[in-house]
């Protein structure tokens, strides 16, 4: 396990939270935004919160892609699955999460459905070579990490001629939801939200590169810092963000040197330029509809796309009244302040997304923190 | 979901395909997505890709800041406790 231990050493990290204590000042208060659900998961596994100083604070962001995916689409793909000549290829994320009138992909696999769990997209690829009287459709979710998986499965099935492969393509895009935050009437207007940097997330940027923040870091004068996953990397760059808000910079930086360099992967970004385009605008659960923030298939690989090869249509849905969830990925909320958190709502019955995902923030309080808040 | 880990390469096969190897577990991944990947690197795997080479300079320069800090600033005790679900 080479290049992971090392950044979870613990003198590393009580130095580190040293340095923080110093650094921070007494006299005002830090809000920082961990965009990523990878990162809220490493901030509670590891206990940092105990190991800062009160007047800084993490407020968790939107950056889990089961929990932004809105229901309607969830329902989409269950309809899929419920076709008699489907098989369904998803993550397994995205199983148990619940849909509208309690179904969940699960579920329909229990009733029979054929709902495959994929690692990656090169089986569903061969699930449809090896299937070739049904059609095979994969479930595609996540932000940029994710996407040119998809793409290549996409161009990998018009080299084998497949043509009982699609996708179901429901990619999203990190920068447009950090900027849809910050113009929330929440952050703008009611001061409900404060955020005053954000830790960019490590594993997206490697694709994207850092050059995407550095629009909106000028633009909403808010420092990023491009943060990795380890504890120790994720406490260096609360430093520096804390160094930049001192210093009144709002740039860039990057402490993710070892995976993330400014211009991304060349070959993976032409690949999903290729395949996919950008939708005027997507639904997203918790942000509303966020223009430029999804993506879809260019036309010139339309046979491969579910959406039109069976005429899906999304239908309006009711969320649960009583899951905050939306209001918790906007960060309006904490889990806690959620009336049926650790109650009605649990992993193993989660009535919201943000309790199922590995990376919800629910999940991650469930998991590491209800003790601690319960006091 | 994002979430991805450093492996290391130790095989490279035919059509961008290689055997990677994580905490003594072995498994098959594609490389199509990176180029000029030999026998000894490190490579960032998400979903069954690599996404990234891991630059060992780096990552080691990062690793010989941490060990500097702990020394000047002087922690003594373990910061970190893992809690376990």
């Amino acid at each position: 396990m080479r290049y992971i231990h090392g950044f979870r050493d613990g003198k590393a990290a009580g130095a580190l939270a040293k340095l923080i204590k110093r650094e921070a000042r007494p006299d005002r208060r830090y809000h920082l935004m961990e965009f990523c659900g990878g990162h809220t998961h490493a901030v509670f596994r590891y206990g940092i919160p105990d190991l800062l100083p009160d007047n800084v604070e993490m407020v968790h962001g939107p950056g889990c892609p089961v929990c932004v995916l809105p229901v309607a689409r969830l329902d989409m793909a269950i309809e899929l699955a419920g076709r008699e000549d489907v098989i369904l290829a998803s993550y397994g994320d995205m199983l148990r999460v619940p849909a509208s009138r309690r179904n969940s992909l699960l579920k329909s696999r229990g009733q029979g459905k054929d709902v495959r769990v994929v690692q990656s997209t090169v089986e569903a690829v061969n699930i449809a070579r090896d299937n070739p009287d049904k059609q095979v459709v994969m479930f595609a979710i996540g932000f940029e990490t994710t996407t040119p998986q998809t793409a290549l499965a996409i161009q990998q099935a018009e080299k084998m001629g497949l043509d009982n492969f699609s996708v179901f393509c429901n990619h999203v895009l990190t920068p447009s939801a950090i900027q849809s935050i910050l113009d929330s009437p929440e952050v703008r207007d009611l001061g409900q939200v404060r955020v005053d940097g954000f830790l960019g997330p490590s594993h997206v940027s490697t694709i994207i590169g850092s050059e995407p923040y550095e629009f909106f870091a000028q633009e909403y004068q808010r420092p990023v810092v491009i943060a990795g996953f380890e504890p120790l990397d994720v406490m260096a760059s609360i430093v520096m963000l804390i160094r930049q808000l001192n210093e009144g910079r709002a740039e860039v930086e990057n402490q993710f040197k070892r995976g993330v360099q400014r211009e991304g992967n060349a070959k993976a970004k032409a690949l999903v330029a290729e395949t996919l385009e950008l939708r005027p605008e997507f639904a997203w659960r918790g942000l509303g509809t966020v223009p430029y923030s999804g993506l879809r298939i260019k036309s010139r690989f339309a046979r491969f796309d579910a959406e039109k090869r069976f005429d899906l249509v999304e239908r309006e849905v009711r969320e649960n009244k009583a899951c905050q969830c939306p209001a918790v990925i906007r960060g309006v909320k904490k889990p806690t302040d959620c009336e049926i958190f650790g109650t009605v709502c649990t992993p193993r019955n989660p009535i919201g997304s943000c309790m199922v995902s590995d990376e919800g923030a629910c999940a991650a309080y469930y998991r590491y923190r209800r003790y601690a808040e319960a006091g | 979901m994002c979430l991805a880990i450093p492996a290391y390469v130790e095989e490279l096969h035919d059509f961008d395909q290689a055997t990677v190897e994580v905490g003594g577990v072995r498994s098959k991944i594609s490389l199509a997505m990176i180029d000029d990947v030999k026998v000894g690197d490190y490579v960032i795997v998400h979903v069954g890709y690599a996404i990234t080479k891991l630059n060992v300079k780096e990552a080691e320069e990062s690793l010989a800041l941490f060990r500097e800090l702990a020394e000047t600033i002087g922690a003594s005790t373990d910061a970190l406790h893992p809690r376990v679900s």
